[in-house]
């Protein structure tokens, strides 16, 4: 019988410890235990056989840390090679009845993924690969990958299994005391993902004891399909006459574990401090136990890094906001590459109290694939929510889903043979919720038996390719009444069918309906409100809109989904019309400043500085805001600095409040404007290696400004990346921070190939370890010490070029 | 013979956290930005440690652990009379780098704000360890020594990571470039000596 075919129909009994057996046999402390495979065989035959003998129907190889970062590949083959040769010699020796199978067992790599660390997310799934490929080579029965602590990493894991086997995949993860992964997954977060991407069985491991698992696993059994999975170690470890002892004994970990396959959990093992004692113990005590069986959940859900977000209870909401259609400021951003401005769009629709962010970023005369997985990287690293991935190139959203670090929606799939050929393959590999339109070759049915047909056909598609109904969301397509009174009610009543009789989720992009209307938000709010009354489970829209949050909040609060109506209260008094904000603090106005604008500037008013340079622009031309109130209320701080009267954070909270007004500048001049004259072009870097840019965001931020064109390229980037950039650009002026002594070689490598390669291009470093000496050993043009200096330098090589 | 333990918040001391941001005195508005960092990270921190014992023998210039050795004057100055040594990895995790990076990028002020709460918070999580193994072995403590203080390189890192294995046991792992990851993290030998511990 095939493992598959084993695990649909019987409790799963795994092996144990085996790190704590090594160490008893002489592993010494910092030894590879994988190197064991190759000269004590016989010692992990013996484990291996113990487990077999104990009632285990599955060993894992002694492969946990076996992988290309520790080992070189000729090593890695010998060894995966000899742990599966000892397992297969194991399964011949045991006398015992039960089917036996010999899992790959893979553990993390020990290295945390960017953006968080160094390992990118390819590499990882390539050093993955190369275990997988060795462990199908030596005719392993299935894979585990077992520890995983980061969810990206476990998603590398699970792709590198996926791509190059087709053997059955347990995946178990190692939560801590707070019921999270470290990097923050919840357990029904990690079922999305996994379960998304075909994960056999879905499980928790080692780190905790099977009574301080019991919440993640009963969570996992509500949120997974799969079988689950449970390996507890034997208690938490303790320290008595300095040795690490486990604080459970067999008899107490077996019951424990008996009780969780009472509740469900199918398959079971042991971790850390447990040994066949303990197997033997949990397979004599459940011999006769009936597996339960599992149910399928129907669960509609999407997941982040850290949590899942449900269809189905309350409505969700999708920001629309990331998206440059009929937004210019929006496609300045994108074809300057202003990321900060995109992650700003994210930050405020969240703050708003939006569930998931479409996120959309074609423009023509971008190159779209990158773009995409730009923006998805750069969002995940920053923000927790659910993405929901909007394009219509393929290969754009292949490779966005990729590197998600989630269940991500996907945006979107329609009626034609053509387009589902192309997206389904991509929802059953990569998993998602795929957003499906009611359209096809014929373009949009006027009726709604017309588009629930069509909801038929891809439901049906879906199905043979594997893909459940719960991961497919109907959209019935607003359209706008201007042009068709009847049309709103044609998408409702799609809706209601496609909700009541194929029990599908929906959402919709609920502004069309109002296209070419005046007011439009208060079509859109009602509107709104007639489809979650007809079965709407999520809407794309504007959270910044009055009236769809008044709709959202009203319908929440109406409809029971709100306790004592308290997210109402807490938002009602936002709904009340604004009768403008005062724009000064009630009697005081300082003399020392010169207007209102630079006092908030200089006082850090981040809000007010905008407000107050709204109201500016109705008179004043932007160039002369600039000159006569943002440069001298900047002057006023940065001098203060330079003397110490004003402190780090004080300036860079006036520095904010000078780039929100700044802000206001660059929406109302893309309106058509002329432009202001940009000073030069400065690139900054924090150099290969390092990974922390605080510091680089700073300067930044001050050189911006000051007028500076800033080219960020972010952190641990390569020489060439540097010299390239500079060369395309001709910037006169190089910026790179380094904070530790172990990347200054780095700073030292970007400057000589400056040099050769740009010799016109000046470098400035900065950084925690450096020192004017250092910068001088290195080549440095200038050393600044904080960021103030680095603007001053720039004012003095840039403009001094100009001149000449 | 890795211990791991996960502590309670340790108290604040918002002097210190000041003083890292590089403001002495607070202003009324830099008190508030203090205080929405707190508020907003707080719920974020975790406070893990692992350990293990070494037995340490030292000569001049070498420090012998038994399963590996170094070679630093001040290490060996530092544990001249030491019995024995813990060795310690500690962390606040990574949700504060998470933080540290968003407001990195839309906002400077609060990220170096998060960035200085993160450096008082981890050296609040080493003295907590410290205080704590100080009440479980009554013995007198060397000061806390890290890779990187004086002729001890940043390289170390790699031994003792192998040591502790800090990836599995408190999510701690390095960089190609001796990085630790989560960045508010420490690693640090302890060594403990005859001398009674005096009361403070």
């Amino acid at each position: 019988m095939t493992f598959s075919e084993f695990l649909k129909h019987h409790i799963v009994y795994l092996d144990g410890g085996m790190g704590t057996l090594l160490q008893a046999k002489g592993l010494k402390p910092g030894e590879y235990p994988e190197y064991w495979n190759l000269i004590h065989p016989e010692a992990i035959t013996e484990i291996h056989r113990n487990y077999f003998d104990a009632g285990s129907h599955v060993v894992a190889t002694n492969t946990f840390g076996a992988n290309s970062l520790k080992f070189s590949l000729d090593e890695l083959d010998q060894i995966v090679k000899a742990a599966v040769e000892n397992a297969k010699a194991a399964r011949a020796q045991s006398t015992s009845g039960q089917d036996k199978y010999i899992a790959l067992d893979i553990g993390p790599s020990g290295k945390l993924l960017r953006p968080l660390g160094d390992l990118d997310f390819e590499d990882a799934v390539s050093l993955f690969a190369t275990t997988v490929k060795l462990g199908v080579k030596y005719g392993v029965d299935l894979i585990l990958i077992e520890t995983m602590n980061d969810s990206y990493e476990t998603k590398a894991a699970l792709l590198a299994a996926k791509e190059n086997s087709d053997l059955p995949v347990i995946v178990s993860n190692a939560y801590g005391e707070d019921g999270k992964l470290m990097t923050g997954a919840t357990p029904g977060a990690m079922a999305a993902l996994l379960e998304g991407m075909g994960a056999d069985a879905i499980g928790a491991n080692c780190s905790l004891g099977p009574k301080q698992l019991r919440g993640v696993i009963e969570e996992l059994l509500q949120s997974c399909s799969v079988p689950v999975v449970l390996k507890p170690n034997a208690g938490l470890p303790k320290a008595i006459d300095g040795k690490t002892v486990f604080d459970i004994t067999k008899e107490e970990f077996s019951d424990e574990v008996a009780s969780l396959i009472q509740k469900g959990v199918r398959v079971v093992g042991g971790c850390c401090g447990t040994t066949p004692e303990y197997i033997k113990s949990l397979t004599e005590k459940t011999a006769g136990f009936k597996p339960v069986a599992i149910e399928e959940k129907n669960l509609t859900v999407v997941s982040s890094y850290t949590h899942a977000v449900k269809f189905g209870e309350a409505p969700v909401l999708i920001g629309e906001r990331i998206n440059p259609t009929g937004k210019k400021r929006f496609k300045q951003a994108l074809l300057e590459n202003d990321m900060d401005y995109i992650l700003g769009e994210g930050v405020r629709q969240q703050e708003k109290g939006v569930h998931i962010l479409d996120v959309n970023v074609g423009l023509p005369d971008i190159d779209e694939v990158k773009m995409l997985q730009t923006s998805v990287c750069e969002l995940q690293a920053i923000i927790d929510l659910p993405l929901q991935i909007d394009t219509s190139d393929p290969v754009a959203m292949e490779s966005a889903l990729r590197r998600y670090n989630g269940k991500a929606m996907i945006n979107s799939v329609n009626g034609k043979t053509e387009n589902m050929e192309a997206i389904f393959p991509l929802v059953k590999k990569y998993g998602g919720l795929v957003v499906a339109l009611t359209l096809d070759e014929n373009g949009i049915p006027e009726t709604a038996d017309g588009r629930f047909e069509i909801a038929e056909k891809i439901l049906k598609t879906a199905a043979k390719y594997g893909i459940h109904k719960k991961d497919i969301i109907f959209d019935t397509l607003a359209m706008t009444i201007s042009a068709d009174t009847s049309s709103a009610m044609a998408t409702l009543q799609a809706l209601h069918r496609i909700r009541k009789e194929l029990g599908c989720h929906t959402s919709l992009g609920v502004s069309n309906v109002s296209f070419g209307l005046p007011n439009r938000d208060a079509i859109n709010g009602t509107f709104f409100a007639l489809a979650l009354e007809n079965g709407l489970s999520a809407a794309i829209m504007n959270p910044f809109s009055q009236d769809m949050m008044k709709t959202y909040y009203t319908y929440k609060a109406l409809k029971g989904l709100d306790d004592n109506c308290a997210e109402y209260i807490s938002v009602a008094d936002s709904f009340v019309v604004s009768q403008g904000t005062p724009l000064t603090d009630t009697g005081k106005t300082a003399e020392e400043f010169k207007s209102e604008l630079q006092r908030a500037i200089i006082k850090g008013f981040k809000e007010k500085a905008g407000d107050l340079t709204k109201v500016l622009l109705e008179k004043v031309p932007p160039l002369d805001i600039v000159q006569n109130e943002i440069i001298p209320a900047l002057d006023v701080v940065g001098k203060g600095f330079e003397n110490k009267t004003v402190y780090l954070p004080q300036l860079l909270m006036s520095a904010e409040a000078a780039k929100n007004a700044f802000e206001q500048l660059k929406a109302f001049m893309s309106k058509g404007e002329a432009t202001a004259a940009d000073k030069g072009t400065v690139v900054i870097a924090t150099v290969h290696g390092d990974i922390h840019d605080i510091g680089k965001n700073i300067v930044k931020l001050l050189l911006e400004n000051y007028g500076y064109d800033v080219v960020d390229l972010g952190k641990d980037v390569p020489p060439e990346e540097v010299t390239d950039t500079v060369i395309r650009l001709h910037a006169p002026l190089v910026g790179l921070s380094a904070l530790m002594t172990t990347t200054v070689p780095a700073m030292e490598e970007t400057i000589k190939e400056l040099q050769d390669k740009a010799p016109w291009c000046k470098t400035v470093v900065g950084g925690a370890v450096l020192t004017q000496e250092y910068a001088d050993k290195i080549g440095a043009d200038h050393y600044a010490k904080d960021a103030m200096e680095a603007v001053r330098y720039a004012e003095a090589v840039i403009d001094c070029t100009k001149e000449s | 013979m890795i211990l791991t333990k996960t502590f309670s918040e340790p108290p604040f001391c918002e002097k210190e956290i000041l003083r890292y941001a590089g403001c002495k005195s607070p202003s009324p508005d830099i008190s508030a930005l203090l205080h929405s960092c707190l508020e907003e990270v707080r719920p974020k921190l975790s406070y893990k440690v692992c350990y293990r014992e070494l037995p340490v023998t030292v000569t001049e210039d070498v420090c012998d652990f038994e399963v590996f050795a170094f070679t630093s004057k001040n290490l060996a100055q530092n544990l001249k009379e030491a019995k024995s040594v813990i060795l310690f990895a500690a962390t606040v995790g990574t949700q504060i780098d998470r933080l540290i990076s968003k407001y990195g990028r839309i906002s400077p002020a609060k990220g170096l704000m998060l960035q200085a709460i993160g450096a008082e918070r981890i050296e609040a999580l080493c003295d907590a360890f410290c205080d704590d193994l100080k009440k479980e072995r009554p013995m007198g403590q060397c000061p806390r020594f890290s890779p990187g203080y004086g002729d001890l390189p940043i390289t170390a890192q790699k031994e003792i990571f192998a040591l502790l294995d800090c990836p599995k046991h408190i999510g701690l792992s390095l960089t190609d470039s001796f990085l630790m990851s989560p960045s508010k993290s420490v690693t640090a030998f302890v060594g403990l000596t005859d001398a009674k511990t005096n009361e403070k």
